[in-house]
């Protein structure tokens, strides 16, 4: 995916000095940069394409080997019935495919697309297209629940709950701070969650001292580090549903996010309770990225880079804008998975391969930063 | 009755008193030019208008309406916000700028219909900019920019166009383009109130000039009556002359050589 952006970038420095001359804004259509032009042809159904592209490959790729053709057949035969692959076969197919890669497969896609939904959503909201999702203190607070899960709960579950309320909680926090000063402006937002942030690092930091060092302190470490070992089909099944409502809300809030990202003052005079739709998008935002945790542990460089790349393709209007990024956010991270768990012999944690793709891209993306902005 | 009806309005920010038992009507129709130094209180007064800020005290009245009252995107309807054009934004096309404008008209989860697109079409061709509809907000002159934002305002279905120093970071070309898209609005019907800095604007299209200084308003009138040597003097402190056209319109000129000939107040 970078690199197809790269291409696209040395596309646009091409068409660069034409913009200077004075009838620049009389050239016709297809003397427009190729970037504008694929906008509005490729992002939809390309995404679309992208990530079943991305399913259908990695559910061939792992220690059991199952071939592509097997598996389309395998898919066929489930779907509309026949019999050209043994009944034997068929439950061996099941259990690899079905039972194993398929929950997998799905949580990375629902991580991928929540983290680039809440991303995309904040980005446009706080007027900067170099913010993530975790700016208000979201994986700060739920990495701290998830410690504190581990430590003082018995059970996977407690865990889990932990993560989500603590990740609610900063959130919270900072919303709160901002409210406490009465000033009411993504300014104040931004140093709330700092705040927030901060303070529930420390925390994780303490519950951290406090933990066991031979079998609590590694748990923990490995967990903020990013797994999809753990991501069996309950999770995905649990999960699923309150990130696919707040993937919905935040798609049907996309027009107003193009306003909100006008300003404050401009969006209210065009008739948006801004208070209002600022704490329905952070609410969405907030559940699906602590969702995330839940499921995979801290990812982080996903929220940032991916909407940021989907912006150079689809444009920067949020009603393209957040269902292509929804659809290669998840295309992304199921690749990224492929790379995590085929690399090497043993399996890499997510979140540093996330961070080793995010980085490089973000140093690039800095260059470029006025691009962003389109 | 009036369009707009300001009575006794005061705002202060903190203790900071930055409109004081101000009361002014304006409209329907015409194009009135706020003048005053910087701190005058001229955006505050916009803003209070355009109910982004409420009154300390007083009460601001559309259309023999509580301002108060009146649903925030019922005064979209009527009310139009031109800004000051952006420094940071994303690249939206100029069409979808202008879309923005029918946000007030549609329902909360429904999408834009042909119709609230055609209206948009329109705006823009009023405006002459719709060669630019698939242009990147970013990517057009300061001029086109402005020019969007009163197309989205028309889009809007707004009858008063409320604009904060429009001509501000223009270039000369661009600020005489706009001032001149402005006249033709305001003798549409439009009514049009602008902050400026520029007495020859406000001498250029308004009919009428209000002129703030320190939360009050200290002159009101048609704009040769209004702009003078001692009342520039009276609001900004420096010495100037007026060079008056034929017609409408004039210039004042800064008093640069005689530094000692002050004016009195």
């Amino acid at each position: 995916m970078s690199s197809s952006a790269g291409a696209l970038d040395t596309e646009k420095d091409e068409v660069a000095p034409a913009r200077g001359s004075a009838d620049e804004s009389r050239l016709p259509a297809r003397l427009r940069s190729v970037p504008e032009r694929l906008r509005s042809a490729l992002p939809l159904p390309g995404s679309v394409l992208l990530l079943l592209a991305a399913m259908l490959i990695s559910l061939a790729l792992g220690k059991y080997k199952v071939s592509l053709s097997e598996i389309v057949i395998f898919i066929w035969q489930r779907c509309f019935g026949g019999a050209y692959i043994s009944p034997d076969r068929m439950r061996i197919l099941n259990s690899v495919l079905v039972e194993i890669r398929l929950p997998r497969i799905l949580a990375a896609a629902l991580v991928g697309s929540a983290l680039s939904a809440s991303g995309a959503a904040f980005q446009a909201m706080f007027v900067n297209p170099l913010v993530s999702p975790s700016l208000l203190g979201v994986l700060a607070g739920a990495s701290f629940g998830a410690a504190l899960g581990i430590v003082y709960l018995k059970t996977w579950f407690g865990v889990q709950v932990a993560t989500f309320i603590c990740g609610l909680l900063a959130v919270i926090v900072s919303v709160g701070i901002a409210r406490i000063y009465r000033i009411n402006t993504t300014i104040m937002l931004v140093l709330g969650g700092i705040i927030s942030g901060a303070l529930f690092t420390s925390l994780l930091s303490l519950v951290k001292y406090l933990s066991d060092p031979y079998n609590q302190l590694p748990t923990i470490v490995n967990w903020l580090m990013g797994s999809l070992t753990l991501s069996d089909r309950a999770t995905v099944i649990k999960t699923a549903i309150p990130i696919v409502l707040a993937l919905v809300v935040l798609l049907a809030l996309s027009r107003h996010l193009n306003v909100l990202s006008m300003g404050d003052e401009e969006a209210r005079a065009l008739g948006i309770n801004v208070n209002r739709l600022r704490l329905i998008v952070i609410a969405c935002a907030t559940v699906a990225s602590a969702l995330t945790v839940v499921i995979a542990g801290t990812i982080a460089w996903v929220g940032l880079i991916v909407p940021h790349f989907t912006r150079m393709i689809s444009g920067p209007d949020n009603t393209r804008l957040l269902p292509a990024t929804i659809l290669i956010g998840a295309a992304y991270l199921i690749v990224v998975d492929d790379i995590a768990r085929m690399a090497f012999t043993f399996e890499l944690p997510i979140g540093v391969v996330t961070a080793l793709v995010g980085i490089p891209c973000f140093a690039i993306v800095l260059r470029n930063a006025r691009k962003g902005w389109n | 009755m009036r369009l707009f009806e300001i009575n006794s309005v005061s705002f202060q920010y903190g203790r900071h008193r930055v409109i004081d038992d101000l009361s002014l009507a304006i409209g329907p129709g015409g194009a009135t030019a706020l003048l005053g130094p910087n701190g005058s209180g001229k955006s505050t007064l916009l803003k209070l208008m355009l109910g982004l800020l409420r009154p300390w005290r007083g009460s601001i009245w559309l259309e023999g309406h509580d301002l108060d009252r009146i649903p925030r995107r019922e005064l979209a309807r009527s009310v139009a916000y031109v800004p000051q054009v952006h420094r940071e934004a994303f690249g939206y096309t100029v069409f979808d700028v202008a879309l923005m404008g029918r946000m007030p008209h549609s329902s909360f989860f429904s999408r834009y219909s042909e119709k609230d697109y055609q209206i948009v079409r329109d705006a823009l061709r009023r405006l002459e900019i719709a060669h630019l509809a698939d242009r990147p907000y970013t990517q057009i002159s300061g001029g086109e920019r402005q020019l969007t934002l009163i197309a989205r305002a028309l889009a809007q279905g707004a009858r008063v166009f409320i604009m904060d120093e429009p001509s501000n970071s223009l270039d000369y070309g661009n600020q005489i383009r706009l001032l001149e898209r402005i006249g033709h609005l305001a003798n549409e019907g439009y009514t049009f109130l602008f902050s400026t800095h520029h007495p020859d604007h406000a001498m250029a299209i308004a009919d009428r000039v209000v002129m703030m200084k320190e939360g009050r308003i200290v002159h009101d009138g048609a704009p040769q009556a209004t702009i003078t040597a001692s009342t520039l003097a009276e609001l900004y402190g420096v010495s100037s002359q007026l060079l008056l056209a034929a017609g409408a319109g004039g210039c004042a000129i800064p008093d640069l050589r005689s530094q000692a000939a002050h004016m009195a107040n």
